[in-house]
Order: structure tokens, then C-alpha cells, then sequence
């Protein structure tokens, strides 16, 4: 995989590339990155998982929350040479062959998104509290959403697809 | 944005990571959880030619108890480990309560306390809590460890009291010789945001007797804010409206905030007021208050 990058250096010396592996969505990947490529910009630019969107790229807004290790993360507050070794999930790796991953179903039943732009950091994040806690309350729902950032809904309607799909994954464990 | 060009390098033994930046001097940084330093580097605050990422570090990633009741933090702990944690719950509840108030959850999954020591951020949450109890922080570097009062330690805003070539690799918290009590109060305009302000209280009591108190103060100065003389107007005696009403006072008197788009100095002064009181008033017998405020 290439990223090419503009050369804004004034300096000659030469730019330092490290090669990294990962996992994305289950499949094993090898990188040359620069180090002060953010593992957003791995993701969108590099992989062209643009699922993954970048809101406001001062780890406020959580849009681009990716999983690591399971574990949500920031990605534009992460180097993407820190994934070396590491395991990555994006909203892609959600859905299966010819199903919607059930928050996907919860979001479209309940009309969990508008203009759709937080939609994929709301889904990994839940993902993560439903793979730690499977029944969560409202409240706890709403605590693990507290570091995604939506501006057209209001939120109540995201809370409702996470609870959506917390029931349907209960239903179907049983 | 991009941080601009550095070297990265990411050692495996903490005598490496200490030749690393032995040899970058001051234009090396340590990356830990990386929640404030790599915001800056986008921002081009910080520019170092230098990352030593202490990631890949082995065993600094714990919280644990020595046999005299010390707690000890490692540099990889991360704030959503500390949230979830039994021995803080048990041991120092003022830590456990303050934890889910750092940052937001995800900031939360990565963010370390002792980076959040380091880094000095007058408005950092952890560092109030870690004067309000008294801590320290255990540097290691060429001539091997030793131990800094939390309250040396931050030398200022965004300033810490390691050397060039130091790594902060613990926070150690001592023992309470009573029961603990207090808590911590933030004030913030949502989760997330900066502390517009911020107190932290711990106490340990003794039957009824506060036997110790620390109190310190976020957001609300250059620096973080250790309120000692509110402290020592609570220390010998019980809990009671007057020394209360006077703690709050002093500690009030130790701010020093500025009037910003988050409120006006007298309002930031009076919420410390406030907070003390609010924390004080609900600390006899023992109980631990956190909350947001917004």
C-alpha cells in the first residue's frame, strides 16, 4: 500500500517509513507509513475504508472512532505506526455477506441518524459497550455515547438503535 | 492535519527508552496514551523531532497495593482501567469517583494518569486528585528511580520536574491512615470539555475527627492549585458548618482564575466555593461525591 505524500520538508534528509502489520476487519494487512501518519488518514486514505470519517480532528468530535484490540478508540488521535501488530475494526467489518450487522438494523429502524456523518464513530462505539455489556440501561447507553458528538438528532433516537440492538443481539444469543 | 516530520522509535526495555532520549535532548517526547500530546503535535504546539512511544514497554501497565496499603499506578495504566477498578474502589474511592469524570469514554480508553501528570494541563483533572492525596510520582532515568512530591513535580502550567532524559513511571499514592472520604466535583460545559472548574477533596477521618485533608483545585489558576491553608482549617477537628464554611473560603481565596469563553473569574470562584462545600458537607461518615456539573 502507497500513500504519497506532498513534500512540504525543507530539509534534504531523508523521510522515515516504517512497515507495519495489522488486521483490518479480519484481513491481514502490511503498511509503509510515514509515523506521523494518524491512523484515520491510514484508514481513509490508505485502505479507502471511508466509512471512517473525520468530523473534527481535535478528539472532540468521535466520528472517526475505530475499534482497536476491541476498544474504541480516536483515530485521528492515534499514530497509524501504533497499530503495528495490532487488530482494527471499522463500520465496514460491521455487516456480514448479505446482513446488516444489527446496529445497522437498530439505526434504520429507529431512525438513529440524519445526515448519517457520526453514524459509523455512534456504531463502533456502541458495538464496543454491547460486546462488554449486552443489556445495557438508557443511562449507560447514553455514558458510552458521551464522547460521540451528533448535531442533527438530538440523540434520543441513537440511544433507542443501540437499546434496538442490544434486544435483537439478546434474541439471538438465546 | 498532520504533525510535522519526527523520528519515531518505540523501545522494548525502559534502559532504551531512556538512551533515546538521552540522545534526542529536548526535542524528544515521551508518547504514552497520546489523548494530549498528539493533539498538540496536529496543531504544530509541539513539534518534536523525536517520539519515544512507551507503549510496547513490558509491566508498566498495573495498579496495585504494597503491604503497607501504598497504591501504586503504572505509566500504561489507562483511565477506563482505573474506572473499572476494584482496589480503587476499595482503597481510595476519591481516585475510583474521579475517573469516569476524566475526558469522555473513548479519550478515556486510551489516556493514561501518570501522562496526564506529566503533561500538566492546569485545567488536567488527575493532577488535583493526586495533590488532594498527597501523591507522587516515581521518574526513572540514567541514575535509576526516584521519587517527586506531586506537588514538585508540576513545576507549572504544562511543566513537569523531569529531566530531558527521565520517563515518569509511576504514581504512588499513599496510605490512608483514616477512613478516606471527599470526592470530586467538575464543572463542564459537556463531557469532554475542559474542567471550567474543578475540586478535589480528600480527607481521612478517624472518628469524626478529620485526621488529614487535602484539597486542590482545577482550571481556576496557572497551575493546578493545592488550597493548602483550606486544607489545614479542616485538619484536627470534625466536620462541622463552620469549618466547613471556612474551608470553603480559604480555598475560594487560593483561586486565581480568569474571566474566558468559559465563565468569569468571580463566577469560577464562587463554584469553588461551592464545590468544597458541596463535597465537605456530604463527607462525614465516610462518603466519596463525584460529579459533572454542567
Amino acid at each position: 500500500m502507497t500513500i504519497v505524500y506532498d513534500d512540504t520538508s525543507e530539509d534534504t534528509g531523508s523521510v522515515p517509513i516504517r512497515r507495519i502489520k495489522f488486521t483490518i476487519n479480519g484481513k491481514k494487512k502490511i503498511a509503509e507509513v510515514e509515523p506521523r501518519l494518524l491512523l484515520s488518514h491510514l484508514i481513509r486514505r490508505g485502505l479507502e475504508l471511508t466509512g471512517t470519517h473525520m468530523g473534527c480532528d481535535t478528539t472532540n468530535c468521535g466520528a472517526c472512532t475505530v475499534l482497536v484490540d476491541g476498544k474504541p478508540v480516536k483515530s485521528c488521535t492515534m499514530l497509524a505506526v501504533q497499530v503495528d501488530g495490532h487488530e482494527i475494526s471499522t463500520v465496514e467489518g460491521l455487516a456480514g455477506q448479505s446482513e446488516l450487522h444489527p446496529l445497522q438494523e437498530g439505526f434504520k429502524q429507529e431512525h438513529g441518524l440524519q445526515c448519517g456523518f457520526c453514524t459509523p464513530g455512534m456504531m463502533m462505539a456502541a458495538k464496543a459497550l454491547l460486546d462488554e455489556n449486552p443489556s445495557p440501561t438508557e443511562d449507560e447507553v447514553r455514558w458510552a455515547l458521551s464522547g460521540n458528538l451528533c448535531r442533527c438528532t438530538g440523540y434520543q433516537n441513537i440511544v433507542k438503535s443501540v437499546l434496538w440492538a442490544a434486544e435483537k443481539l439478546r434474541g439471538s444469543a438465546e | 492535519m498532520y504533525p510535522s516530520r519526527f523520528r519515531y522509535e518505540a523501545p522494548r526495555s525502559l534502559d532504551e527508552a531512556v538512551s533515546l532520549l538521552r540522545e534526542g535532548g529536548d526535542d524528544a517526547k515521551v508518547l504514552a496514551g497520546g489523548q494530549s500530546l498528539v493533539p498538540l503535535m496536529k496543531l504544530r504546539f509541539a513539534s518534536p523531532e523525536l517520539i519515544v512511544d512507551i507503549n510496547n514497554l513490558p509491566g508498566l501497565d498495573y495498579e496495585k497495593q504494597d503491604a503497607d496499603g501504598t497504591i501504586r499506578i503504572g505509566a500504561l495504566r489507562r483511565h477506563a482501567s482505573l474506572e473499572r477498578s476494584e482496589l480503587l474502589k476499595s482503597r481510595q474511592p476519591v481516585m475510583a469517583a474521579a475517573a469516569p469524570l476524566i475526558a469522555d469514554p473513548i479519550v478515556r480508553n486510551r489516556g493514561t494518569l501518570v501522562g496526564s501528570l506529566c503533561h500538566a494541563d492546569p485545567q488536567g483533572d488527575w493532577a488535583s486528585v493526586v495533590t488532594a492525596l498527597g501523591g507522587q510520582v516515581v521518574a526513572f532515568g540514567p541514575g535509576g528511580r526516584r521519587t517527586i512530591p506531586i506537588t514538585g513535580f508540576v513545576s507549572g502550567p504544562f511543566q513537569n520536574a523531569l529531566a530531558p532524559d527521565e520517563i515518569a513511571i509511576e504514581a504512588v499514592i499513599p496510605a490512608p491512615k483514616g477512613t478516606p472520604a471527599g470526592g470530586y466535583l467538575k464543572l463542564e460545559r459537556r463531557v469532554g470539555d475542559f474542567a471550567t472548574v474543578g475540586v478535589a477533596v480528600a480527607l481521612e477521618m478517624s472518628g469524626g475527627t478529620v485526621i488529614r485533608a487535602g484539597i486542590a483545585l482545577t482550571g481556576v489558576g496557572g497551575s493546578t492549585i493545592s488550597a493548602g491553608e483550606a486544607a489545614q482549617a479542616l485538619t484536627g477537628g470534625p466536620l462541622s458548618a463552620q469549618s466547613i464554611a471556612q474551608a470553603a473560603d480559604l480555598a475560594a481565596g487560593a483561586a486565581n482564575p480568569r474571566t474566558d469563553h468559559r465563565g468569569s473569574a468571580e463566577y469560577k470562584r464562587h463554584m469553588v466555593k461551592t464545590f468544597v462545600a458541596r463535597i465537605l458537607s456530604r463527607a462525614d461518615g465516610g462518603a466519596t461525591v463525584a460529579e459533572r456539573a454542567a
